[in-house]
Order: structure tokens, then C-alpha cells, then sequence
């Protein structure tokens, strides 16, 4: 129950977290002047009105960014057990994780040969 | 102490809530990318399952991989198909919905519910190692030659090959769209 | 703070059911943990502008009370006061929701932070000393990037949005080479617990062990909060204020703290993970001067973030995402490949000590030396490899230069 009592400190503090920005967001409200007008209310374009539909050219870039994070978010994940328990490691041990990481540098490797890494 | 278990329990019906409420809003809500904001909620509501389950690690993992990588790429996903404004289409086929939820819910009902709740039918109730307590623990079985050293390389090809695909599909985007820019 | 005597302190104030005493002893270590980072915030901001401006040559605030120390309280009554412009189409939840969840990430970190040495129980006053610490800061470092595109998606502008993205592709893109960095002192504490980790480096501290890994890390964190040279995120000559365009008054001050208290943040984790933390003279004897030594190690890294920030013009998006996944990841992997080579090999010949925290100054030094030449080895290949790179490519400019006057002289 340790597990339980250290977590729920972490649970009082997810809780608590928000509030202490809230309170000075909600004294602001509380102190600020609001006089609203349709043009404060606008979306801003410097100074100019917008024109269409709020469409962003969303470049693949980005994508291809998240997909390579997310494969290495993985192997990180899966390093740290390995990582902790490194020190009572025997040999083999150690080389199945270094087997491991080497594998996922190769895909790097692959990643930057085919040029998917580089901001156009 | 007995209030320590009405804790637990307390702690077990808000995750429940987050978890459920998240899933319902998932599906519920109109505009797409609120629909993403809520998949994190419910993936939240899960890693509070897991700190219960006493596994604090696979709680990390749950927000370090699910909701700060799979659900960002998810909110990307949204935005790469689709404008601003247009996030607000829906899908209205009642008899699919239906004969779909009915399925799975048989299908978990005979799988896992009845199984492993009630004793009916063939539980697998294999535990796969007793000994893997806590990180180290399992930071050892996951190199042992005799525990799972076979399926944790098996996981790195996997990536591997995972990230070819990706990058493959990616590049034909791209020369799709330069072909539509140039 | 430990629970359980905060527990029975209330419980002797005479409040006597047990679940609420426990309930009010975890809410006061909250409030004593997260005090920390909301008084330092305050500080925190007049001293970096008095530092910013004096590497500009200039003096700072120095109106508002002496030295200037009250221009934070000042400018936070200010922005108290400020009309809060929403967007019309804005989308109110999540519009109101992205500041609070920022700065409320940030603060959430310092739960698992020792403080100082502790007696009794042995060990160290911290919030809660998880056994997954060092996993859980990077999980809540990853909710901060979530707080960032969810305010760029709620104002409904097309210029936020844009400055959303980008600001996730590079925090995303960074946070490898940071969780890499990171998995050197796991690696050598054996375990993910910062105390685990400030104590194994009781006989050497791991920035002598690993300066690479602690250089990535140092790098990482700065790129982390946006921070100059990579503070393209508010490039106001480019997306004019990005992200938090539509923000103002005090949401606006809380990413504005935020940001602020997120590179303390990692100062003072940087001094745990690399410099010992609260370790230092007399730390035992006296645990509240442990307190000062942590805090004194954090503002010296916070010094160099801060330095950095104002000496380095700003990258481009495409220099800064090059230099992550050309530069910092592929060295970062290899980093920990062959830190975790050399040292298996050690440990295997008998060299290397196993358990870092019961470990004896002689006994690391063999591995400290080892480790550090292979890191200095690293960093002259690659900085040799980087220079003749630059030198070819001049040379290569300079020729495509002198060609092309050839043929105009020719014509």
C-alpha cells in the first residue's frame, strides 16, 4: 500500500495543481474592465480581416516528425526497465539490450539515408 | 486501516468515470479535434487504472507513449485531412452502430467477462511471471534467456519495420503533394 | 514531506479522524511542495530580466522598489488589470483550460524533487519520492506539450495554429535526445527514484561520469522550454507572438510564468540528475544548508540557460529540426551504447563499482576516467568531423563563387 499512499499525494497534487494558475486567472476577472466590441473580438491578422476559412496547409513534415518521436517514445520506454536493472546485469543480458538499441539506430539510419528527416 | 480501502475504491470509481465518460465523449461529440482532447482524458483515466493495479511504471508509459505521442500524431492525423471549419461532419448509421456494439459486446461478454469473472467457460488464468514486482525486476526478465528476452527483440524489428512502413507511406504522400504544388 | 509524521502532527492538533488527518497532512505537503516554485517564479523573473539586460548593456528594472525586485509583483498587478480579449469563435474550454494546464504541468514536476537530506526516515525530504521519478517528469513535461497545442487550436487563428505545430514538432522532436540523455543516470543508479539517483552520486557526481550525456541534457531542456537559440516559437518578427497570440491579461502571465518556471525547473533537475543535488558540505550535518546547495546548483545551471538565451541569435526551423536529428540523436544514441559497453565491460573486469551508491571515491575513479576520455574522444572526432564538414562546404561555396565569376568575366 506504500504504491497507494505516494500516489495519492501525486492525486491531491493533480488536483491542487490547476488551481493555484485559476486563482489568479479568476482575480483577474474579478479586477479587469470588460468592454467587449466587435472588433477586439476578431481572430488577429495583423491589423487585416481574415479572409475564408481558418485553413492551416498542414505540412507532412509534421507527421513524419510525430511517427518517428512515437517509434523511438517506444524503445525509450521499453529501455528503461533495461536500464534499471543494468547494473545487475550478466554479459548476455546486456547484449540483448544493446542488440536492442542497435536495431532501432539502424532505422534511424534508414530514416536519414531516405532524406524524411530534413525541413523542407 | 480501513479507510484505506475506501480510498482505493473512491480512487477506482473516478478513473472509472474519467475513463468511460472520456470513451462516451470520444464518439459523441461533433467537432473532431475535441473529440482527440477527449481520447487523452479517457487514456488518463487508464493510467490511473494502472497506478491502482500497482504498476506506477506502466502508468508512465500510458501518458509518456499514448497521450504525448499516439494522440498528438492522432490530433495531426486531424488536421492533415481536414480544415478548421470542416471538423464537424458526422457519422450517422444507426443499424451499423448497432450490430457493431452488439458483436463486441458478445464477443467480450464469451472472451473475457464471463471467463474470468464468473468461472464459466476456460479461463486462461496462466500468471505469466510472479516474480516481475517492479521495474528492476522487470528490466531483468525482459533480457533473461529464459524469460523474455525473444519477444523484446522481436518488439525492436517490430518498431523497425514499423518506421520503414511509415517512412515509405510518407515519402508517397510527399511526392504526391509536391506533384500537386509543382 | 513525509506523510505519515505530518499526519500524526495533525492528528496530535486534534483532529482526530485518521483518513481526514491524512487527507490534511497530504494537502499541507502539497502546499509546501508547490510553495517552492510559486514563491522562486517571482524572483525567478527579475532576475533574468536584470541578467538579460546587463549582457545587453544595459541596466533593468530598477524603479519598483530597490533594485527593481518589486517589478514582478508590479507587472503582475498590471496584467491583473488587463481586458481579457477572447476570440469570438474561440473555443471557450479548452481556450480558458491551455494556460492553467501549462503552468500546472510545470508545477506538478516539483513533486518528485528532494529537497534535503532526511534522518529520520532515512533518505530525503521530498514530495513523494516515486519509484518512477525520473519517467514521471518527462510523462508531465509531455502534458506541457499538449497544453500548448490545445491553446494553439482553441483561438481559432490560423497563425496560432500554425505556431501550435510547429512548437509540437520541435518539442516532440527534442525530447529524444533528452530522454536519452536521461537514461545515463538511470542507468548508473540502477534505479528511476531521484533520490536514488542523487545518492548514488555520493562519491562522484555523474556530470564528471557522463559530460556528454549531461551536455544532451542541458541542450535538450533549453530547446524543451523554447528557449533561445530556439525560441523560433515566439519569433515575433515571424508569426507574430505564435501560439499565445490570442492570449492576454493573465493568461497570458501564466504561460508567460510558466515558461519561466519550466527552465528553473530543469536547472534545479539538471543539479539532481548531474551535480548531486542536495549532496554537498555538511549536508547531513545540517539539512536545510543541503536545501541551499540544491538551489545553489540550480541557479548556477539556470545562469547558463540564461546565458545561452541571450548570447545566440535565434535558429531557423529548419536549422533547429537538423540540428535534432542530425546532431543531438544520433550522438545521444551512441552515447548511450557505448557508455553502457564500456561500463558492462568494467563492471564484468571487476574495475567498476555495481552499486554507485555504496561506492567508495577510489572505486569510481577508474570508470569516472574511462567514461570521460571516451566522451572527450566523442566530442573531438565529432567536432573535428563537423569543422572539416564546414570547411569543405566553404571551400565548395567559394569555388561555386569564383566558377561563376569566370563565366560572367567570360560573356
Amino acid at each position: 500500500m506504500e504504491v497507494a499512499s505516494n500516489w495519492a499525494f501525486v492525486g491531491v497534487f493533480l488536483i491542487m495543481a490547476p488551481i493555484f494558475p485559476a486563482l489568479p486567472i479568476l482575480a483577474a476577472t474579478l479586477l479587469r474592465p470588460s468592454k467587449p466590441n466587435v472588433l477586439k473580438s476578431q481572430t488577429y491578422e495583423c491589423g487585416v480581416e481574415t479572409v475564408g476559412d481558418t485553413w492551416v496547409q498542414f505540412r507532412v513534415q509534421y507527421y513524419i516528425y510525430g511517427l518517428v518521436f512515437l517509434v523511438f517514445d517506444v524503445e525509450m520506454v521499453l529501455l528503461f526497465p533495461w536500464a534499471v536493472a543494468y547494473n545487475d546485469l550478466d554479459l548476455f543480458a546486456f547484449g540483448a539490450g544493446f542488440l536492442f538499441i542497435f536495431l532501432l539506430a539502424d532505422a534511424l539510419i534508414y530514416a536519414w539515408k531516405k532524406d524524411v528527416l530534413v525541413w523542407k | 486501516m480501513g479507510d484505506v480501502n475506501f480510498f482505493l475504491w473512491l480512487a477506482f470509481v473516478v478513473f472509472t468515470i474519467i475513463t468511460l465518460g472520456g470513451a462516451i465523449a470520444v464518439v459523441t461529440t461533433r467537432n473532431l479535434f475535441r473529440g482527440t482532447i477527449w481520447l487523452m482524458v479517457s487514456l488518463f483515466g487508464v493510467a490511473g487504472y494502472y497506478v491502482l493495479l500497482e504498476v506506477p511504471f506502466l502508468a508512465a508509459v500510458q501518458v509518456l507513449v499514448y497521450i504525448g505521442a499516439i494522440a498528438i500524431l492522432f490530433t495531426f492525423a486531424v488536421m492533415l485531412t481536414r480544415s478548421l471549419t470542416a471538423l464537424t461532419d458526422r457519422y450517422n448509421r444507426p443499424v451499423a452502430n448497432i450490430v457493431g456494439a452488439v458483436a463486441l459486446f458478445a464477443l467480450l461478454m464469451l472472451g473475457v467477462i464471463l471467463p474470468v469473472w464468473y468461472g464459466i467457460g476456460q479461463p486462461d488464468t496462466t500468471i505469466i511471471n510472479a516474480a516481475v514486482t517492479d521495474t528492476e525486476a522487470l528490466g531483468a526478465a525482459l533480457v533473461d534467456k529464459d524469460g523474455f528476452v525473444l519477444p523484446f527483440e522481436v518488439v525492436s524489428l517490430l518498431l523497425t519495420a514499423a518506421m520503414i512502413g511509415a517512412i515509405v507511406i510518407a515519402r508517397e504522400v510527399e511526392e504526391d503533394e509536391k506533384g500537386k504544388r509543382g | 514531506m513525509d506523510c505519515v509524521s505530518l499526519c500524526q502532527v495533525v492528528q496530535n492538533l486534534g483532529v482526530a479522524d485518521p483518513s481526514i488527518a491524512r487527507f490534511i497532512g497530504l494537502l499541507i505537503g502539497v502546499l509546501l511542495v508547490s510553495g517552492v516554485p510559486l514563491l522562486t517564479v517571482v524572483i525567478l523573473i527579475w532576475y533574468e530580466r536584470k541578467f538579460a539586460a546587463r549582457i545587453q548593456d544595459r541596466i533593468g528594472p530598477n524603479r519598483v522598489g530597490p533594485f527593481g525586485l518589486l517589478q514582478t509583483v508590479a507587472d503582475l498587478l498590471k496584467l491583473l488589470g488587463k481586458e481579457d480579449i477572447t476570440p469570438a469563435s474561440a473555443d471557450r474550454i479548452l481556450y480558458n483550460a491551455a494556460p492553467i494546464l501549462s503552468f500546472g504541468s510545470v508545477v506538478m514536476i516539483w513533486a518528485v524533487i528532494p529537497f534535503m537530506y532526511s534522518a529520520n526516515p532515512p533518505g530525503a525530504y521530498v514530495g513523494v519520492d516515486l519509484d518512477i521519478g525520473a519517467l514521471y517528469f518527462i510523462a508531465i513535461a509531455s502534458l506541457g506539450t499538449l497544453a500548448i497545442m490545445t491553446a494553439g487550436w482553441a483561438s481559432n487563428n490560423k497563425y496560432a495554429l500554425l505556431g501550435a505545430f510547429r512548437v509540437v514538432a520541435l518539442l516532440v522532436s527534442y525530447e529524444i535526445p533528452l530522454v536519452f540523455a536521461l537514461v545515463i543516470p538511470v542507468m548508473l543508479a540502477g534505479s528511476m527514484s531521484l533520490v536514488d539517483i542523487i545518492y548514488a552520486q555520493s562519491s562522484m557526481w555523474f556530470i564528471f561520469i557522463a559530460p556528454l550525456a549531461a551536455f544532451m541534457f542541458f541542450l535538450s531542456s533549453q530547446a524543451e522550454t523554447g528557449r533561445a537559440p530556439f525560441d523560433l516559437i515566439e519569433a515575433e518578427s515571424e508569426l507574430v507572438a505564435g501560439f499565445n497570440i490570442e492570449y492576454s491579461g493573465m493568461k497570458f502571465g501564466m504561460f508567460f510564468a510558466a515558461e519561466f518556471l519550466h527552465v528553473f525547473t530543469n536547472g534545479i533537475l539538471f543539479a539532481v540528475l548531474f551535480m548531486g543535488g542536495f549532496l554537498g558540505l555538511f549536508h547531513e550535518l545540517i539539512p536545510p544548508l543541503g536545501f541551499a546547495w540544491l538551489g545553489l546548483k540550480g541557479a548556477l545551471i539556470y545562469l547558463c540557460f540564461l546565458w545561452l538565451r541571450n548570447t545566440l541569435p535565434r535558429l531557423r526551423i529548419d536549422q533547429v529540426m537538423g540540428f535534432n536529428w542530425f546532431f543531438l540523436v544520433p550522438i545521444s544514441i551512441l552515447n548511450v551504447i557505448l557508455t553502457a559497453l564500456v561500463l558492462k565491460l568494467m563492471q564484468v573486469a571487476g574495475w567498476a563499482p555495481t552499486d554507485f551508491a555504496s561506492a567508495t571515491f577510489l572505486e569510481v575513479l577508474p570508470i569516472t576516467v574511462v567514461l570521460f576520455a571516451k566522451d572527450v574522444i566523442m566530442i573531438v572526432m565529432i567536432m573535428g568531423r563537423v569543422v572539416l564538414e564546414g570547411r569543405e562546404a566553404r571551400a565548395a561555396e567559394q569555388q561555386m563563387n569564383e566558377d561563376l565569376l569566370v563565366t560572367a568575366a567570360g560573356d
